[in-house]
């Protein structure tokens, strides 16, 4: 996401290790020859997981060695999708929707309870290593807004009491159930469905 | 072909046009950024919206192909709305900063903010800025003022074959650069700075120096490689203040190299501006007069057979022939061109130049290089190879160093015996040049400047006979030189036995007594013995320093000279300033000395002297013609050495008194040449 990476502890070299070269090899076959540059985002995806949740440059160059690109074609489309992370995240990558629809449901409360609760801005990453704040454009879950993406798991229906209770279970080392933190099921509405209830009678 | 209607006028064009180049041919005007005629379509600045009937929303006319009953709008409110629309949203986060702005009066957008825009913005939010980047000593970037059309990232992943500039981030945090901090190692990147329709990309030399109105421009010729590329001299006072390229189909199209734009600094430094005469081993500043009489004193009565001339690499056909009527009046036949050595004779013009012509590599389907790094010698003959490689169907092998072309170009060997093997048919390319309809090879000086240069001629002319390069409407022997002053020295007949390896031996063993150096430097100067050495030239090189008399020339940008092309096509400069100091064109202090020495050359102006050159060879007639010569035997069979061809030129940047005098050349050699070294660890 943060396209300056200068600041970075960037690794001399990089390579896949024995157990993501197997899933190399099955992402690769995926691609038609010709078109086996079209690979290069779940290889982006791939070493991003094995190397701590960020892309160090000498992963990206390694990638456009496979592919047989140059490096900055690379460097573009890793710069452009926020989901990439060209510097050093915390274990716990937490990014919090504030577009319009989370925005009026409340996301500027849910930010700002975990600035107070994690005790770090925007941006920052707490001293221990174990949380990174950012900010998130819209990642298509309005339905349950505000939410909040941490790792690779929605939070959904937040409000300031839920969202301390997330942080808290996770800094005790325990996962918390990911979706709607409210009583909803997925999409439904509060309480239940509110419509279609009899159209199994109806049938 | 569809009939469409722009602007009530009615016109039928070729299938395959947009809408731009539709309104082009009949001479509508539609501003644009992003489109350039030479890139591929990008679409992105939106400044070329016209209105299309049926169609719900404006058009981009640049991407949008033309169709039958088309019926577009360029002049209507709406267009113009739509425009100054466009041009605000452009302006929002551009920097007003044209009065410290390099490429105001030469800018796009101010000339189309003028033409098309508002009169004052409504944007009254803070503007973007963006963290400025480097791209090496040629280019000034200055990134605040891009405006993303996304020129210079197509050229170099295009035309350069360099991908380096891309675009990273994205929406608001978009730029434009390399990512990583490094120079640019393309060889044709000045030609970004023309091509970036905005301030961001400017000349990093020429920063802060003049306004364009300022300048002078001639019309003119380069002789850093022996491409000639069309160039065009902007002069303030007496001084050459950048160099820029002029189209020319035929050779260049609208690039030149790095080299032709960037070396003109090496014009102002090293510069022999008046005459000089070694007096107790130191060269005195002296005049005209002393310095004719020093040598009139050492030639006159001297045997003709002790007496020779080297004629250098940048030495025009005019100074070329007075020389060699001088030498001769002298009576002397010992006058060489050729000072890299190589083996190139006159005697079929076929046999030394570039047959093909640079336009007509585009009608190549296969091609065979041999000894030669074209990236290096003639970069923008690989450029066109590379855009004959882009278009398909094109296959490229090579014989000599391992080297990048910037397109795909297998490497078959490194020798004479991969040459042999493709003459024999044993070798897996030997296939594709028969199956090609048109192959073509390029021969190198790295083949023909060793001992064994004619040998590989010969093996060139067989190669060729063999694989049908040579029919009545096709012609695919090439010889790729790089010196800008050889094919006009070998049309002149400005050769002898032995070439100047010979010459240089004579002189080291006392058989020669005076030696006329017009402007070689690329010689051994330690060699030349006890000879008294005559330099004329214009910079303080090699040459210059083992001079014992010197008479100071004009450079290129300050005669009117013919020089030859690689293609074997005439093409003259113009004089763009006049000589520094003392100096003076070289025709004429050959001529002026020839009276002193009471063997009066028979012209006094350059019409007559230019009679002279046609009387001498035909060809020098013409005029911005390459006219290659009926085919014939060259070259002369004998054993071939095995050794690896190596090209003659190690640093792209330093190769003649200009370029090695240049400041830029030489951040440029410091920035590319000496970290490549480091990087390859070459260097120790």
């Amino acid at each position: 996401m943060s396209s300056d990476s200068s600041k970075a502890m960037q690794p001399e070299t990089f390579e896949f290790s024995a157990k993501n070269q197997k899933k190399f090899n099955t992402i690769f076959a995926k691609y038609p020859k010709g078109r086996e540059a079209s690979a290069m985002m779940p290889l982006l995806d791939l070493a991003q997981r094995q190397h701590d949740g960020w892309l160090p440059r000498a992963a990206m160059d390694h990638i456009a060695d496979i592919l047989n690109l140059a490096p900055i074609r690379v460097y573009e489309v890793a710069t452009f999708y926020t989901m990439y992370n060209l510097a050093p995240v915390g274990k716990n990558h937490i990014q919090v929707c504030t577009n319009l629809p989370c925005w009026l449901r409340g996301s500027d409360k849910i930010m700002s309870v975990c600035k107070e609760k994690l005790g770090i801005e925007l941006g920052d990453t707490t001293n221990d290593g174990k949380f990174t704040l950012s900010e998130v454009e819209c990642l298509c879950a309005c339905v349950n807004a505000p939410m909040m993406q941490i790792n690779d798991d929605f939070y959904e229906d937040l409000d300031e009491d839920s969202t301390v209770a997330i942080l808290e279970s996770i800094k005790s080392g325990v996962k918390p159930t990911p979706g709607p933190q409210n009583s909803r099921k997925g999409g439904e509405p509060e309480g239940g469905a509110k419509t279609l209830r009899d159209s199994k009678e109806a049938n | 072909m569809p009939k469409l209607t722009i602007d009530g006028i009615e016109i039928e064009v070729d299938n395959g046009l947009t809408v731009l180049q539709a309104c082009e041919q009949i001479g509508i005007e539609i501003p644009r950024f992003c489109y350039h005629e030479r890139l591929t379509v990008a679409g992105n600045c939106r400044m070329c919206l016209v209105e299309m009937e049926r169609a719900p929303k404006p058009v981009a006319s640049c991407a949008m192909p033309v169709g039958e009953g088309m019926v577009i709008t360029t002049n209507s409110p709406a267009v113009k709305k739509m425009r100054q629309g466009v041009m605000e949203l452009l302006l929002i986060n551009h920097p007003l900063d044209c009065p410290i702005c390099d490429q105001g009066g030469e800018c796009d957008l101010q000339d189309q903010a003028v033409g098309y825009g508002m009169d004052r913005s409504r944007f009254m939010e803070n503007k973007r800025s963006v963290k400025n980047k480097t791209f090496g000593p040629l280019i000034k970037a200055m990134m605040t003022r891009c405006i993303h059309c996304t020129r210079c990232v197509r050229f170099s992943s295009e035309i350069a074959g360099v991908p380096e500039m891309g675009t990273t981030g994205r929406g608001e945090h978009m730029e434009v650069g390399t990512y990583i901090k490094k120079a640019l190692t393309s060889e044709l990147s000045g030609n970004m700075i023309d091509l970036c329709p905005v301030g961001a990309l400017t000349s990093n030399p020429y920063a802060f120096d003049t306004r364009p109105w300022e300048l002078k421009k001639t019309e003119s010729v380069d002789v850093m490689d022996a491409v000639g590329s069309a160039i065009r001299v902007d002069t303030k006072g007496g001084e050459v203040m950048r160099i820029l390229p002029r189209l020319n189909e035929d050779v260049n199209e609208e690039w030149v190299s790095d080299k032709t734009r960037f070396a003109c600094d090496g014009l102002k430094s090293q510069r022999l501006d008046s005459p000089y005469v070694r007096r107790n081993g130191k060269l005195i500043k002296t005049s005209w007069n002393d310095a004719f009489a020093a040598i009139s004193e050492k030639i006159k009565g001297i045997d003709g057979s002790r007496f020779a001339s080297i004629t250098g690499d940048l030495a025009c056909a005019e100074s070329m022939t007075a020389l060699k009527d001088l030498t001769a009046s002298i009576g002397s036949t010992k006058i060489d061109c050729r000072q890299d050595g190589t083996k190139l004779d006159n005697r079929n013009r076929a046999g030394y130049v570039f047959n093909t012509t640079i336009s007509g590599i585009e009608n190549s389907d296969a091609c065979l290089i041999i000894g030669a790094n074209i990236r290096r010698e003639a970069p923008i003959v690989n450029a066109r190879l590379r855009k004959r490689y882009l278009t398909g169907g094109f296959e490229a092998g090579m014989i000599g160093e391992k080297v990048d072309l910037t397109f795909s170009c297998e490497n078959l060997g490194s020798g004479t015996d991969t040459l042999c093997e493709i003459a024999d048919g044993k070798h897996k390319f030997a296939k594709v040049l028969k199956k090609a309809k048109k192959p073509m090879l390029i021969l190198g000086q790295g083949a023909l400047t060793r001992p064994d240069g004619s040998a590989v001629l010969a093996m060139a002319r067989a190669i060729a006979e063999k694989y049908g390069m040579i029919t009545d409407d096709w012609n695919g022997f090439n010889v790729l030189h790089t010196a800008a002053a050889r094919v006009g020295g070998l049309d002149l007949g400005i050769t002898c036995e032995g070439g100047v390896a010979s010459i240089v031996d004579e002189c080291s063993a006392g058989k020669i007594d005076v030696i006329y150096l017009l402007g070689a430097d690329e010689i051994d100067t330690n060699k030349l013995g006890k000879a008294f050495v005559i330099y004329q030239g214009h910079h303080g090189d090699a040459g210059a320093h083992r001079a014992d008399v010197i008479l100071p020339g004009a450079a290129y940008t300050e005669k009117n000279a013919t020089y030859v092309n690689t293609e074997g096509r005439v093409q003259k400069t113009q004089l763009a300033v006049f000589p520094v100091g003392e100096a003076r064109e070289d025709w004429t202090i050959i001529r002026a000395l020839s009276d002193v020495l009471g063997h009066k050359l028979p012209y006094d102006t350059l019409l007559e002297v230019r009679s002279r050159m046609v009387e001498i060879n035909a060809v020098f007639k013409s005029d911005d013609q390459a006219t290659g010569g009926v085919w014939g035997k060259f070259g002369t069979k004998g054993e071939l050495e095995s050794s690896a061809f190596v090209s003659p030129i190690l640093n792209f940047h330093m190769t003649d008194p200009i370029s090695r005098s240049s400041e830029t050349m030489a951040q440029c050699t410091e920035a590319l040449f000496d970290e490549g070294k480091r990087n390859i660890g070459t260097n120790g």
